[in-house]
């Protein structure tokens, strides 16, 4: 296949195209994503070409549209649902943690869903309030669900395809403002599967751990380092639920130092649960308390102070240089 | 003895006392509102569309980071609140920028939001307008809420629970008429229903012969309005919270209108509606049937249009000059504004930020 260059917009509407050519009981709701093709376009022309029945516009109800993606999926259908925006998803967090996250357990394994809920999600696009959140925590917190998040185009087709193929409930978290980034790639389903970590870069001296819009932001900080002559590794969690300890703490073990970027706040989130695990199963190779970068404990700021909340590279290597390196 | 169906039923049509043309159509139920109150609506209207069509052009500007037009819709949102009294509150939402200036609320502190430097930019308290709620349908249950606390506290209020036609699909919405019909709230709910939901027509929100209707099963009363007839809105709002204001409960307003633009400058209206359906709403707009009715009655000449005119043009430069200004809002305040006492955690982060930004100056 010829290399294209393609954004993560384009890969995502293309996972879905490809998906629901392959199996004609995946489904595309949600709100806008007709006509419209959604206000990020992912869904455009899917109801051009599947037709109404299979990606359609619902009422504006996101309780509604998730709760009915379970009777879909009780009922054989491979829903793939839309949530507009990250904090639009709230309404249906009722839905996701009740029943989405609980059926397969409560049944005792009878019933499965295999439920795509998708949402465009934190922040950096200068978006009003309740339009840039990084609410996976959230969802991580919840047994039963299933969370990833990609950072490149290629990485968003290959765990877009395999979400929907998944028999369990995926909460497929989209890093918004690399939507529109173009990359050179060929799509298939190249990167590694759901609940797999990969090393972005590799390095020696300390090691990165981010996922979604993080992880572009560690691979600039390290680029960065290596001009100054220090040698940091990048790791992409990839996949927030089910967590693939044995890549992080193998990265981390190589390097002995770490710092885990992530928007979200920092207090009681993924990058708390990261730390906690890499602490526990690596702290003989640790050479220094592992650091973290992330959003302040406070809501996401309006456009004009959201810089403030986002980790950046200096305070990505301001923290690696706090990790009690010999020579300094 | 009217039954239970009548007294909750809206009138077979939308309530409409001056039509597109500008002619006088008598109800037997709805009076045509006092000359002083068309007259002075008019001048709003005006000063309405000019916010509106101003606020748009500053986004094109890249002054404002985005801004939802209410272009067309400019009856309602001045009826909404023409209706109040001062001791009555609003609830807007995100479309309710001219509402809330008819309310009074400065309109550069109204565009706060929208121009990205904090959340809201009012105090709620000053003129009883609630933060604009983003999250569509929430802000309907807080309304009922304070209408509730009202009541209890023995006060005269009335609270006016603005929302689109998509919004009454929310969970929330439904919520919110049942709490306040249970509690006798005094709220009037009042949707807007300009046909869309960004790109979703109304059919697809609702098979309901109207979004008035919706008032039946919770034992509200529902009434619907032509949405551009400054008019009838005023009439048909005018007796809802006086209905609302004798104990009579919660009220349900659904006023017919059509959002003549896009959602917001971000939208693509051409992917989902044709211009061909655009067009005959423009010929219904609020401002020239007012015009055309009150002119012909001898209630409105130049002098009152180069007044309301010159009104509009003082707002609308305040606000090219006021939004040209740069603001650079205080990082610190980041923090300031989560907890009575911020946490442990908070001041240090603060900390952290101060120093961060003195080694960026440096
Ligand atoms: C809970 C929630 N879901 C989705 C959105 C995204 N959204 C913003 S405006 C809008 C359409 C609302 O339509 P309507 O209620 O008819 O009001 P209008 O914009 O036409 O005034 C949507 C879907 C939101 N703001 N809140």
């Amino acid at each position: 296949m010829a290399h294209e260059k393609l954004s993560m917009a384009q890969a995502l509407n293309q996972a879905l195209r490809d998906a629901m050519k392959a199996d004609d009981t995946v489904l595309m709701f949600g709100e806008d994503v007709g006509a419209l093709g959604g206000v990020f376009r992912i869904t455009d022309g899917l109801t051009a070409e599947f037709g109404e029945d299979r990606c359609f516009d619902t009422p504006l109800a996101e309780s509604g549209i998730v709760g009915m993606a379970v009777g879909l999926a009780m009922n054989g259908m491979r829903p793939v649902v839309e949530m507009q925006f990250d904090a639009f998803g709230y309404p249906a967090f009722e839905q996701v943690v009740s029943h989405v996250a609980k059926m397969r357990n409560r049944t005792r394994g009878k019933v499965s869903l295999p439920i795509v809920i998708r949402m465009p999600y934190a922040g950096g696009i200068g978006g009003v309030e309740h339009h840039c959140d990084s609410s996976e925590s959230y969802y991580a917190h919840t047994p039963g669900l299933t969370v990833v998040a990609p950072s490149t185009v290629a990485d968003a087709y290959t765990l877009l395809r395999r979400a929907i193929e998944f028999p369990d409930p995926v909460i497929f978290m989209e890093p918004k403002k690399l939507y529109w980034a173009k990359e050179e790639v060929d799509l298939g389903v190249a990167e590694p599967g759901i609940g797999t970590a990969v090393v972005r870069r590799e390095g020696t001296d300390a090691t990165l751990i981010a996922y979604g819009p993080s992880v572009p932001i560690a691979l600039e900080a390290a680029s960065a380092a290596a001009a100054e002559g220090r040698s940091l590794q990048v790791v992409d969690v990839r996949s927030i639920v089910p967590f693939d300890d044995s890549t992080v703490c193998e990265a981390v073990r190589s390097t002995g130092r770490a710092v885990v970027v992530a928007e979200a706040s920092g207090f009681a989130s993924v990058s708390s649960e990261i730390v906690a695990r890499v602490t526990e199963r690596c702290f003989h190779s640790l050479a220094a308390p592992i650091r973290r970068v992330t959003g302040f404990d406070i809501p996401y700021p309006p456009p004009k102070l959201e810089r403030h909340q986002l980790p950046g590279v200096d305070r990505i290597l301001d923290a690696v240089d706090s990790l009690q390196w010999e020579d300094s | 003895m009217t039954t239970v169906e009548e007294q909750l039923l809206p009138s077979a049509d939308p309530v409409q006392l001056v039509d597109e043309h500008g002619k006088r159509h008598d109800n037997p139920q709805y009076g045509m509102p006092p000359v002083e109150a068309l007259v002075d609506g008019y001048a709003q209207l005006v000063v309405g569309r000019r916010i509106n069509d101003q606020a748009s052009a500053l986004v094109r500007q890249g002054r404002l980071a985005v801004y939802p037009s209410s272009h067309g819709q400019e009856a309602c949102q001045v009826a909404a609140t023409m209706v109040l009294g001062e001791q009555d509150w609003l609830f807007p939402t995100y479309r309710d920028t001219v509402s809330i200036v008819s309310r009074g609320v400065d309109p550069i502190e109204t565009l706060t939001l929208l121009r990205g430097d904090w959340h809201s930019g009012y105090d709620p308290y000053e003129r009883k307008v609630a933060p604009q709620s983003t999250p569509l349908a929430t802000q309907l249950i807080h309304a009922v809420g304070v209408a509730h606390a009202a009541r209890l506290k023995g006060e005269d209020t009335v609270v006016m629970a603005l929302c689109g036609d998509g919004a009454t699909s929310e969970g929330d919405f439904h919520e919110a008429l049942n709490f306040a019909a249970v509690f006798k709230a005094p709220v009037v709910f009042f949707i807007q229903n300009n046909e869309y939901a960004i790109s979703v027509p109304l059919a697809r929100q609702t098979v309901a012969p109207s979004l008035a209707h919706k008032g039946i099963g919770y034992g509200i009363p529902g009434e619907r309005a032509d949405g551009n007839d400054l008019a009838g809105l005023l009439s048909v709002l005018g007796s809802a919270v006086a209905k609302a204001r004798a104990g009579e409960g919660p009220q349900l307003v659904e006023a017919h209108t059509y959002r003549v633009q896009a959602h917001t400058n971000a939208d693509d209206a051409t992917r989902y509606r044709n211009e061909a359906e655009v067009q005959p709403w423009l010929e219904r707009d609020p401002l020239k049937r007012l015009d055309a009715y009150l002119t012909t009655e001898g209630l409105l000449d130049d002098a009152h249009r180069s007044e309301a005119t010159a009104v509009a043009d003082k707002v609308a430069e305040d606000l090219r000059v006021g939004l040209m200004q740069e603001v650079s809002p205080d990082p610190a305040e980041l923090f300031a504004h989560l907890y009575a006492t911020p946490t442990p955690q908070l001041v240090e982060q603060a900390a952290f930020l101060q120093d961060e930004l003195s080694r960026e100056e440096a």
